[in-house]
């Protein structure tokens, strides 16, 4: 036996809200970040994922603290993401109540970055996300929130990160973000079968099936969606009892009570 | 006071967040003398077993705990905080641990992954006044896990084979897992736990 499969949700923030995108452009506002937070911790939501998606210098310090409060309100594992370059940036998230941070074009500019978050936090605490579009028949790195091709196979980079140290992987489909036409399965099978760690992939989940059809037919151990989360298209219960009769292991949902 | 012992390691305001959002004061204590006067002890930890045994007996824990559990003070462990109970870890064969309980830690093996993450069901199988209702579905992240000696196994996970989630004696309780990251079934065993030692 082994661990259940996840279901993931995530917030996307830029300037302090959560926003919605297609194909990782036309952004838009949704809501609170706290009270997203407190309605997916409640409704059963295995994990929660904040990414800060364009942290600049400046906005560090704003999305730190938001993380931070969003951490308040979680008793499930929480992971931050959105420009973090160094192995100290990733302690001071680590410090305000997360459980793991995610890092993108930094650790490709300079792949010892996840060494060195793996050495001093462990692997467990250290997330390789990808940003990954198709290109012909192969798959492309692409890096600062999807703007910039690297030429980089996703394939390799997936295998050097993991030997470099990180503990998981999340792959976010460029192609299929926004589109709900269902996950990449090819590319996540891609990446999914040739790590060794967990694999969380994202983009393009519209409906419980999309799920389902993920831990069927991939290795991956988790699955990510936002804004159909946020928008109630579709609810956490729903996912993971669709999941459960299907015949997937996964963590039944219950009514979070606090006193 | 419910004390989470405070020796630099684990996610510690996590587990004191948890204790309030059931209706529980705990305090992070690094002082010596206040762990001393606690009603409750909770030893967290994450990592490498070595380095929390370093930080710990730096700190100058050890005389603190032994004594509380000498003296009936309710102890819980978590994650590597509960293998500290046990004499040693074979991830770290020159640190020491606290000898509370009989067995040792081992490096999982025959398991699908290493290190286990994510979410497990715990099946409790001993019998223990803190642990009603306690089965139920956890947050697991470790490589090594406690082998204890018989008796001491108050639950269990399949992870590749049967493992211990939960050990304990009288007085003393310890957690593979984190509660603290475990939504309500986490919530419930510290409320459970916090209640009994109230």
């Amino acid at each position: 036996m082994t661990v259940a499969k996840r279901v993931i949700a995530c917030l996307d923030v830029r300037a302090g809200k959560v926003v919605k995108s297609v194909r990782f452009v036309d952004t838009k506002d949704i809501g609170d970040a706290i009270e997203l937070a407190r309605r997916y911790n409640e409704e059963g939501v295995d994990e929660l994922l904040f990414l800060d998606i364009n942290a600049s210098h400046e906005r560090r310090r704003t999305a730190v603290e938001l993380a931070s409060r969003v951490a308040d309100e979680l008793f499930i594992p929480f992971t931050v993401g959105g420009g973090i370059a160094s192995a100290d940036a990733a302690g001071e998230i680590l410090r305000t109540g997360a459980d793991k941070v995610a890092v993108n074009s930094a650790a490709v500019r300079d792949p010892s970055l996840l060494t060195a978050i793996a050495e001093r936090y462990g692997s467990q605490a250290c997330v390789l996300s990808m940003d990954v579009r198709r290109s012909g028949a192969t798959f492309e790195v692409v890096v600062d929130g999807g703007r910039v091709p690297t030429g980089r196979d996703a394939v390799a980079w997936a295998k050097e990160g993991c030997a470099r140290g990180a503990g998981e992987i999340l792959l976010n489909s460029i192609d299929r973000d926004g589109t709900k036409l269902g996950f990449d399965l090819e590319m996540t099978r891609a990446i999914a079968e040739v790590v060794d760690v967990p694999v969380i992939a994202s983009g393009g989940a519209s409906s419980a099936e999309d799920f389902v059809t993920l831990f069927r037919q991939t290795p991956a151990d988790a699955g990510l969606a936002a804004s159909i989360f946020h928008y109630r298209e579709l609810t956490i219960p729903h996912v993971k009892a669709t999941i459960a009769a299907a015949g997937i292991r996964v963590r039944p949902t219950e009514a979070f009570v606090r006193r | 006071m419910i004390a989470i012992a405070d020796y630099g390691v684990g996610n510690l305001a996590s587990v004191r967040k948890a204790f309030h959002a059931v209706g529980h004061e705990a305090e992070l204590v690094r002082d010596v003398s206040r762990l001393r006067s606690a009603r409750a002890i909770v030893l967290p930890g994450v990592g490498h077993f070595g380095h929390c045994s370093r930080e710990f007996h730096r700190y100058g824990l050890g005389p603190a705990v032994s004594d509380a559990r000498s003296r009936g003070v309710p102890l819980l462990g978590i994650c590597v905080g509960m293998q500290l109970f046990f004499e040693g870890s074979e991830e770290a064969d020159d640190a020491p641990g606290l000898g509370l309980l009989a067995g040792t830690v081992r490096k999982m093996r025959g398991v699908p992954r290493l290190p286990q993450i994510g979410w497990n069901e715990v099946r409790v199988s001993g019998g223990h006044p803190w642990l009603a209702a306690a089965d139920g579905w956890y947050y697991f992240v470790h490589s090594y896990a406690a082998e204890p000696d018989a008796g001491v196994t108050l639950g269990t996970v399949d992870y590749g084979g049967e493992r211990a989630a939960i050990v304990g004696t009288e007085g003393l309780l310890g957690v593979q897992f984190h509660p603290e990251k475990s939504g309500p079934s986490g919530l419930r065993l510290l409320d459970a736990w916090a209640r009994a030692v109230s």
